[in-house]
């Protein structure tokens, strides 16, 4: 471990896993107290299945700054297969080789099609992967194995509050220690000048590939955990609206910033919520909200910042500030 | 025997010829100069020898540990394993990384681990990485840049943000270093301190320099052998005695038309 | 021989269509180069436009399209003021999400106004319902009518940006806008116009479409849109007659597609199509490729 010259408590790493096991533990609680009803539970698990996307695509392309606009597509090719092996093999053992098979199977198409189109730059790139995601949908809903336009039903379901976090948890901890290695240094200086960093000596496609492959797998899996709670998947649910939303996540968070893409996924989870119960406004308040955002700020939540305790500390001393000139300006 | 050739080096974009014909060699650990009008293809030049863009004909040559490679044709981050390493006319950092990581992203081809190791920090990840941190604190020592190393790129004054530009090239551990115009934007006490700092590179390194540059007073100071390049043609080359009399050169320099003359 | 001329019929008017709205993809991107997600939207509310004057307003036709154009027009200029002017220095990709909540605002605005339900407009009738035979192929009227006024819409167009001031301050703008910015040119003014333009094309093609296929929902928009986009890259994107030439394209392929049984998969060859496209010349048909300057 890299916690030498520090004692426990100070090491970063230390702190961060007992803040994660904190949020564990206080919603296992309330799981197991009935605090939180299954309506809630299913709540958590779309923002936790977002968390996993957001994420992943923030590798892609805020990260290593390409534009993709079909992340929904690797989520269905994750759904599916994983579909395919829990209608085949029960139990756990079923469970666990659906989720690596719809990882793998995704990872695999992100390198068939990352392998052409990355070449592509920006809009160009972001055109490609959405047409890609569609021409997935239109053949998952016209062959007979995937129950065309209906989808697959009576899904066994295994996911609970312990694996959701557990693979929350090992999709953004893997992220983020790839992100601070040389391979996840290179992708970032991709984004920054691609022409530089490949006469840094930078293999661009080979790490644009390979952030690519990440994130496709990293997708997959969603998929996949999505096709083992809910019963039922069909092609619609990942359709351009669904990686539409996901990059709205990112962007919303803070493209680069993987604290920013979980709170994106929370926050706009949340809201989502709460609109569902003005089922035909919902929509049009969403897009209010996304174009209000927008404008107001375009860098998103966290721009390309990481949420950190320092940070926090930051943000409370300069509202502190703000408090203490109030009480001068009051008493002048 | 030379440790760059370059042969007939041509290259045109549509009905421009940009650079033709060019022939180049330098000798190991000589700083050799690439002087010439604006618009002459000096930049074109460097393009072509780092695989930026694609010679339309002509070879280009690099000797290593013995062996001599054609580079001509290569990708760009292939010709930067391959020993060579270059700086941009228009600063070209990672602006939004630090100063740290802008080094350490250039050492990123003599990595020895791979990606389970890059997900899992593995040993050998942390072996690694503290190889690269010190070698990347050692180089910014040299540019006096070590207590910068978490600034952003973008914040440094622009006299260093050169310096870190020449900083990274070295971090790819070349055997020939192109410099283009390193003294750009700098004031004639930067310009004189850069000089300096080049020349130790150049002995202490034990680097082969190829250096772009308009200062003359910098070019004449420090490069042992000058190219001059006009419409993408070397119309001279010498020392940079011969350089300051050839009769060429100062027409090239002037305007004057040979024609008329 | 014969299925193959109707197939070439079919495929005209709908690539006409396409043509209509490629364009404003096309000068749009061209432009501020910006994917106008909400493009789409404001050919499905042109299309509303045009059932709300025939149907409640028993206007004519061409009444319809034009106060139909007229409509779009408006609403594009607001849409470029109100979203996209505020961002114009932020980062293209908030620019385009940006563009998506205004798409999703429209198709959702409209959904909640007017229900979700499919809609139908008014009998054809007159000439618009005449349809002539020639051997054994059919063409309808309006078939003819789509084309020609495509057609003449496409030409106005080509008039307008190469012969008139406010085209020529377009095309400088779409080079560099800064540069035309620095010589006296109002870039806003500029950009407003372009969207104008754009708007009223895909207006037009609203009303052919709701004439044609004579039913219109809030989210017709998004496939003819995403089709129209491909039509445009495919031409080469900014480029004027590539919008023209791609939209023919699609539509054409696209008929022949459904025609010989493919109609299942006639989406998914479009998007293949432009995946190759792509691939082999990202600049288009008629685009020069670009390269960064180092």
């Amino acid at each position: 471990m890299k916690i030498s010259g520090k004692t426990l408590g100070q090491s970063a790493a230390f702190r961060k896993l007992v803040g994660a096991l904190v949020i564990y533990a206080v919603i296992q609680i309330l799981l197991a107290t009935g605090l939180l009803s299954d309506y809630y539970f299913a709540t958590i698990v779309t923002i936790g299945i977002n968390v996993i996307l957001a994420v992943s695509l923030n590798l892609i392309t805020g990260f290593t700054g390409q534009f993709s606009l079909g992340h929904a597509g690797f989520m269905s090719i994750g759904a599916y297969f994983c579909a395919f092996i829990t209608l085949r093999v029960e139990g756990i053992p079923g469970f666990l080789l659906g989720i690596l098979v719809g990882g793998c199977a995704a990872a695999l198409v992100g390198v068939l099609v990352g392998l052409p189109t990355l070449r592509l730059r920006g809009d160009y790139l972001a055109i490609a992967t959405l047409g890609m995601a569609e021409i997935i949908r239109i053949i998952f809903q016209n062959i007979k194995i995937t129950n065309g336009a209906a989808g697959l039903s009576n899904l066994p379901q295994y996911v609970n509050w312990p694996w959701l976090f557990l693979f929350i948890a090992a999709v953004v901890a893997l992220t983020v220690n790839f992100l601070h290695s040389s391979p996840g240094r290179a992708c970032i200086a991709i984004r920054e000048d691609e022409i530089a960093a490949e006469a840094m000596g930078i293999n661009t496609t080979r790490y644009k590939v390979t952030a690519f492959i990440i994130g496709a797998f990293c997708a997959g899996v969603a998929g996949a955990l999505y096709a083992t709670y809910f019963p039922r998947i069909k092609p619609d649910t990942f359709g351009f609206m669904k990686s539409v939303d996901i990059l709205v996540i990112v962007v919303f968070g803070g493209l680069g910033s993987i604290t920013g893409s979980i709170l994106g996924a929370i926050v706009l989870g949340l809201i989502s919520m709460f609109l569902s119960s003005y089922t035909e406004l919902r929509m049009v308040l969403y897009a209010l909200l996304l174009v209000i955002i927008m404008i107001f700020r375009p860098q998103g939540l966290m721009g390309s910042r990481e949420l950190s305790l320092a940070l926090m500390k930051r943000a409370g001393d300069h509202l502190m500030g703000l408090f203490r000139k109030k009480e001068k300006e009051g008493r002048v | 025997m030379p440790i760059l050739t370059v042969e007939k080096l041509t290259k045109s974009f549509g009905g421009l010829t940009a650079v033709s014909n060019v022939n180049m060699h330098l000798d190991e650990g000589e700083l050799v100069g690439l002087i010439g009008p604006n618009g002459a293809g000096k930049t074109t030049v460097f393009n072509l020898l780092t695989g930026v863009y694609k010679p339309s004909s002509g070879t280009v040559t690099l000797e290593r540990d013995g062996k001599s490679q054609v580079i001509s044709g290569q990708k760009p981050y292939h010709i930067c394993k391959l020993g060579m390493s270059r700086t941009f006319q228009n600063i070209r950092l990672f602006k939004d990384l630090t100063v740290l990581d802008n080094v350490r992203i250039a050492m990123n081809k003599d990595i020895r681990y791979g990606l389970p190791s890059a997900f899992l920090h593995l040993p050998s990840y942390q072996r690694e990485e503290k190889r690269v941190r010190d070698a990347s604190i050692e180089l910014l020592k040299l540019m006096k840049l070590e207590e910068k190393k978490d600034e952003l790129a973008k914040n440094l004054p622009y006299g260093e943000q050169r310096h870190l530009e020449i900083a990274r090239a070295m971090a790819t551990n070349p055997v020939v270093l192109l410099l283009d115009e390193p003294a750009a934007g700098m004031n004639p006490a930067e310009t004189a301190q850069l000089t300096e700092l080049i020349a130790w590179i150049r002995e202490n390194y034990h680097l082969t320099i190829l250096l772009i540059e308009h200062d003359m007073s910098l070019v004449m100071k420090i490069c042992q052998r000058i190219y001059v390049l006009d419409y993408g043609m070397v119309i001279a080359d010498g020392t940079p005695e011969e350089i300051r009399n050839n009769q060429q050169v100062i027409e090239a320099y002037l305007g004057e038309d040979v024609n008329d003359a | 021989m014969e299925q193959f001329l109707q197939q070439v019929v079919n495929g005209l008017s709908l690539g006409s269509i396409y043509a209509l709205i490629a364009l404003g993809y096309t000068m749009v991107y061209g432009i501020i180069k910006l994917i106008n997600f909400a493009h789409c939207d404001v050919y499905m509310i042109g299309a509303y436009v045009g059932y709300a004057c025939m149907t409640f307003l028993h206007l004519g036709f061409v009444a319809s399209l034009c106060i139909s154009m007229l409509v779009c027009m408006v609403l594009g200029v607001i849409i470029e003021k109100v979203a996209y002017k505020p961002l114009r220095n932020a980062a293209r990709i908030a620019v385009l999400i940006t563009a998506i909540g205004v798409s999703y605002l429209l198709e959702y605005g409209m959904m909640y106004f007017v229900k979700a339900n499919v809609r139908t407009y008014p009998e054809k009738t007159g000439i618009l319902a005449m349809t002539f035979q020639l051997g054994n192929i059919n063409i309808s009227m309006l078939q003819i009518l789509i084309v020609a006024i495509t057609v003449v819409l496409m030409i106005a167009l080509q008039l307008i940006v190469k012969k008139t001031r406010i085209g020529k301050a377009m095309r400088a703008t779409s080079q560099d806008q800064d540069a035309a910015e620095l010589m006296g040119i109002n870039v806003n003014t500029t950009i407003s116009f372009t969207f104008a333009l754009g708007s009223a094309l895909a207006g037009a093609a609203g009303v052919l479409v709701g004439i044609y296929y004579n039913s219109i929902d809030p989210l017709m928009g998004f496939l003819p849109g995403l089709k129209a986009f491909v039509a445009a890259v495919f031409g080469g994107i900014g480029i004027i007659p590539g919008a023209m030439i791609g939209g023919y394209f699609i539509g054409i392929v696209e008929t022949f597609v459904s025609g010989y049984g493919g109609s299942m998969y006639k989406d998914a060859i479009v998007f293949a199509i432009l995946i190759l496209v792509l691939i082999i010349k990202p600049s288009g048909l008629l685009g020069k490729s670009t390269r960064e300057k180092v």
